[in-house]
């Protein structure tokens, strides 16, 4: 696959292993979060932690929209989905969220409820166009990559006067949660969680473009590298970041160049500005109320507002007192630090958010890493 | 962040669709979200839209970096933001 | 099951008839049904004797019997159908033994309302699929539900082997370092049924590697008769059936992703929806634990067939207590292949 490929090459890897060993000093850490769970994924995936010496250490970030989505939003949908004649169209990714009632969408699905998975918000305005005596929910989810195409979707059922489509609108911002991170005690605090600096998300940056982290940089004083989504991509970002912090710097750089510019899409970007505008406050779970963090629909468009055609009211619901994902989610602890990591808490039935999706620090972990987690090392031949 | 993937554009069946290919997979996107896209060109999609066109001369610009990163042990960096 | 008898009996109207509750009601339709469907299309004495039941000899040894539903949705797609899987998938069940599979049974359970037309097609696929392993299907079944309590059709099949002796083929004899070999490429099947699935399709030229494996299995086992296990990778890939084998030989395993045989296409569609290879369904695949100095003939056996050109030696059985199934990376580090969480579902981020 032309431009995945060779962005994945061992030998290359093992260059910028090699560099990253070469140039980290050795007399400090070096403690960098990935904010994007697609990176979470990738540096689990790819066994990237194997390749970086032991005083460049990676932090899972809450760059996971379905792991931060909480849980009253899902029981929201899943009423939804219960009202007779509705569809609710979603990306699979929803589905096995554990909700209230020890519900899930999947769930809802097995007890007659009519929930489609959906690869697009675009076959969700198709189900609508299909089923004209049926109303159609979009459940939304999703940061900045994921935003426009339902902007798309709301827009074109506007100019088609699709009046039984409706979207429930979930769409959260990276910048907000970013600050959230970097404002919590335990990273203000020095000698606590030192966080270094972070490798921003790739494909958000194609939308937002590489100018809106700059604040970060200059309030802060971390640096911020944005990294291309493939492994190759993050390794040349680490080294980018090891070279900022040896230097003193704390600069926006772009390790993304062939897709992110300082601008990002001014197209995508105004559409979102026509369509959302920005909620004062939505809760993350594991994070808590984040204000300015996330999207509704506009009034002028409000016919396509789930949660005003419905009334849906929000209500919130408590994580698991075992569950440490708001700590694991600021770095401030690890998924092995949770009591309930592996035991009761598995991919097969997660208690938190980071257990919920496979880009999840929790579930990531579990899937790819739990071999380091035992003291004694299977011998590869 | 979000499952995205460089597709090459192979048709513009309307000025606003695309049909992408990988490998032989293929897949028409929508081309609302970006201008100026003809076939040939590459572009990242993301859940059935195409969201930025790659630069192809980037890329193997952080190809060869990839590539020179033990060379550069004494150099500064010199990526541009 | 009786032969319908007396004057002129219109027959059935595969063009245009569908499934109604009466070809499931034990009656005069539902023998019409039998007789001008399925023994015609199976074609073999025991059917054309009309017994309830089918009554066969078998050569002394061991044997074994194993039995398969099939449930698979779309019923049609990209290189075979439900009738061919249903065949495929049980012959291979009974192969993975180690033993020749002799007999199949099928039965039916028909939607009412299901297009008769599609229901020949299906039947007819599993006639020559049970035609080109040489194993007749000699006896079956027919029931219809109600419309809505079914999904057109759902098979069961059964068959019935026998192990030759010497052969000693199960789950628990993986020893550490034995070999880990698998005939072809991984995931072909699971990528073309998705292919066709509602909101997800894309167009591609995948077909599903739906094959019965026996002959495979009969060439390998003459080449190493001391291979220690033998399964198929179906529903959870690779990765579920090498995580089973592991859990059950009590030891762990290593593979190396760079020799993973994966279709360029199939990645591509894997990358698409967010799937992972490993964990993606097989039909006509096998995986062989053998020991590691049978290896190379074992490997050659399998390339010499048309069904494992692609074979390749994959990873090695090793030491390890808590059973990690763990794979080298084409990236030079190292992660677990765990077992399969709940169902594969596409995902976008």
């Amino acid at each position: 696959m032309k431009y995945i490929d060779e962005f994945r090459d061992g030998a290359l890897a093992s260059r910028l292993s090699s560099a990253i060993e070469r140039e980290a000093d050795g007399k400090r850490a070096y403690n960098l979060m990935e904010f994007c769970g697609g990176h979470t994924h990738a540096i689990s995936r790819y066994g990237i932690a194997d390749l970086l010496p032991g005083n460049v250490r990676m932090i899972h970030g809450p760059g996971c929209p379905v792991c931060v989505l909480p849980i009253g939003r899902i029981d929201s949908a899943i009423d939804l989905a219960a009202r007779p004649g509705l569809i609710l169209a979603t990306y699979a990714d929803t589905m096995r969220v554990p909700a209230s009632k020890g519900l899930s969408l999947l769930k809802a699905k097995a007890r007659g409820a009519d929930i489609r998975m959906v690869y697009s918000s675009a076959d969700a305005i198709r189900i609508a166009r299909e089923n004209p005596g049926r109303e159609v929910v979009f459940f939304a989810i999703g940061f900045e990559t994921t935003t426009p195409p339902t902007a798309v979707a709301i827009r074109q059922a506007q100019a088609l006067g699709l009046s039984n489509f409706s979207v429930f609108c979930n769409h959260v911002l990276t910048p907000a949660a970013i600050t959230n991170i970097l404002e919590s005690p335990e990273v203000r605090e020095l000698g606590t969680v030192p966080l270094d600096g972070f490798i921003g998300p790739a494909h958000v940056s194609t939308v937002i473009g590489s100018q809106p982290y700059e604040f970060f940089a200059e309030e802060y004083c971390k640096p911020v590298v944005i990294a291309g989504f493939e492994p190759l991509d993050v390794m040349q970002s680490i080294l980018m970041l090891v070279r900022q912090l040896n230097e003193g710097r704390a600069e926006v750089e772009n390790e993304f160049t062939r897709a992110v510019s300082r601008e990002g899409n001014a197209k995508a970007k105004a559409l979102i500005a026509e369509v959302f505008e920005l909620r004062s406050s939505f809760e993350w779970r594991g994070l808590g109320e984040v204000p300015y963090s996330a999207l509704r629909i506009r009034e002028a468009l409000r016919d396509f507002d789930a949660e005003v055609r419905y009334g849906i009211a929000y209500r919130q619901v408590p994580d698991n007192k075992a569950c440490e994902c708001g700590a694991i989610l600021r770095g401030v602890k690890k998924p092995t630090d949770c009591k309930v990591f592996g035991t009761v808490c598995t991919p097969d039935n997660p208690i938190g958010s980071c257990m919920v999706s496979s880009e999840g620090a929790c579930a990531a972990h579990y899937t790819y890493g739990r071999f380091k987690d035992i003291p004694v090392v299977a011998a590869a031949s | 962040m979000c499952l995205a993937l460089p597709a090459r554009v192979i048709a513009l069946p309307t000025p606003d669709a695309a049909v992408i290919d990988i490998d032989g997979v293929r897949k028409t996107v929508s081309l609302e979200l970006v201008e100026g896209v003809a076939p040939g060109d590459y572009v990242i999609v993301h859940v059935g839209y195409a969201l930025a066109r790659l630069d192809a001369d980037e890329a193997q610009r952080t190809l060869a970096l990839f590539a020179s990163a033990d060379a550069s042990a004494l150099a500064g960096p010199e990526q541009p933001s | 099951m009786s032969k319908v008898r007396g004057g002129y009996v219109r027959p059935v109207d595969f063009k245009h008839g569908h499934v109604d509750m009466s070809h499931g009601g034990g009656g005069r339709a539902m023998a019409q049904l039998i007789e001008e469907l399925f023994v015609r299309e199976f074609d073999n004495a025991w059917l054309r004797a009309g017994n309830d039941g089918a009554s066969v000899t078998v050569p002394p040894g061991r044997m074994v019997i194993a039995t398969d539903s099939h449930v698979v949705s779309p019923l049609f797609f990209p290189g075979g159908d439900i009738g061919c899987l249903s065949v495929h998938g049980t012959l291979n069940d009974v192969a993975m033994a180690g033993a020749r599979p002799l007999y199949l049974a099928a039965s039916f359970v028909l939607e009412e309302g299901f297009p008769l037309a599609d229901l020949r097609r299906i039947v007819a696929s599993m006639a020559q699929a049970a035609r080109d392993a040489a194993v007749p299907i000699v006896t079956g079944d027919t029931k219809v539900v109600e419309r809505g309590k079914g999904d057109g059709v759902f098979i069961t099949t059964t068959g019935v082997g026998v192990v030759p002796d010497g052969i000693d083929i199960a789950s628990d004899r993986a020893r550490p370092g034995d070999a880990i070999l698998v005939s072809g490429t991984l995931g072909d099947h699971g990528v073309a049924i998705m292919s066709l699935r509602e909101n997800l399709s894309f167009e591609s030229t995948i077909t599903s590697d739906t094959a019965a494996l026996h002959g495979l299995v009969a060439a390998m086992l003459a080449a190493v008769p001391r291979i220690h296990c033998l399964r198929d990778p179906t529903r959870g890939g690779l990765a579920t059936t090498l995580n089973e084998l592991a859990t059950q030989s009590g030891c762990g395993m290593v593979i190396r992703e760079r020799d993973l045989p994966v279709k360029a296409e199939v990645a591509a569609a894997c990358e698409f929806l967010g799937l992972d290879p490993l964990y993606v369904a097989n039909e006509g695949k096998l995986v062989a634990i053998a020991p590691m100095e049978e290896s190379e003939a074992l490997l050659a056996a399998m390339r010499a067939h048309p069904l494992a050109r692609d074979a390749a030696l994959i990873g090695t059985v090793v030491e390890d207590p808590h059973h990690f199934v763990q794979m080298q990376t084409t990236f030079g580090g190292r992660r677990n292949v765990d077992w399969l969480t709940g169902e594969q579902l596409p995902r976008i981020c």
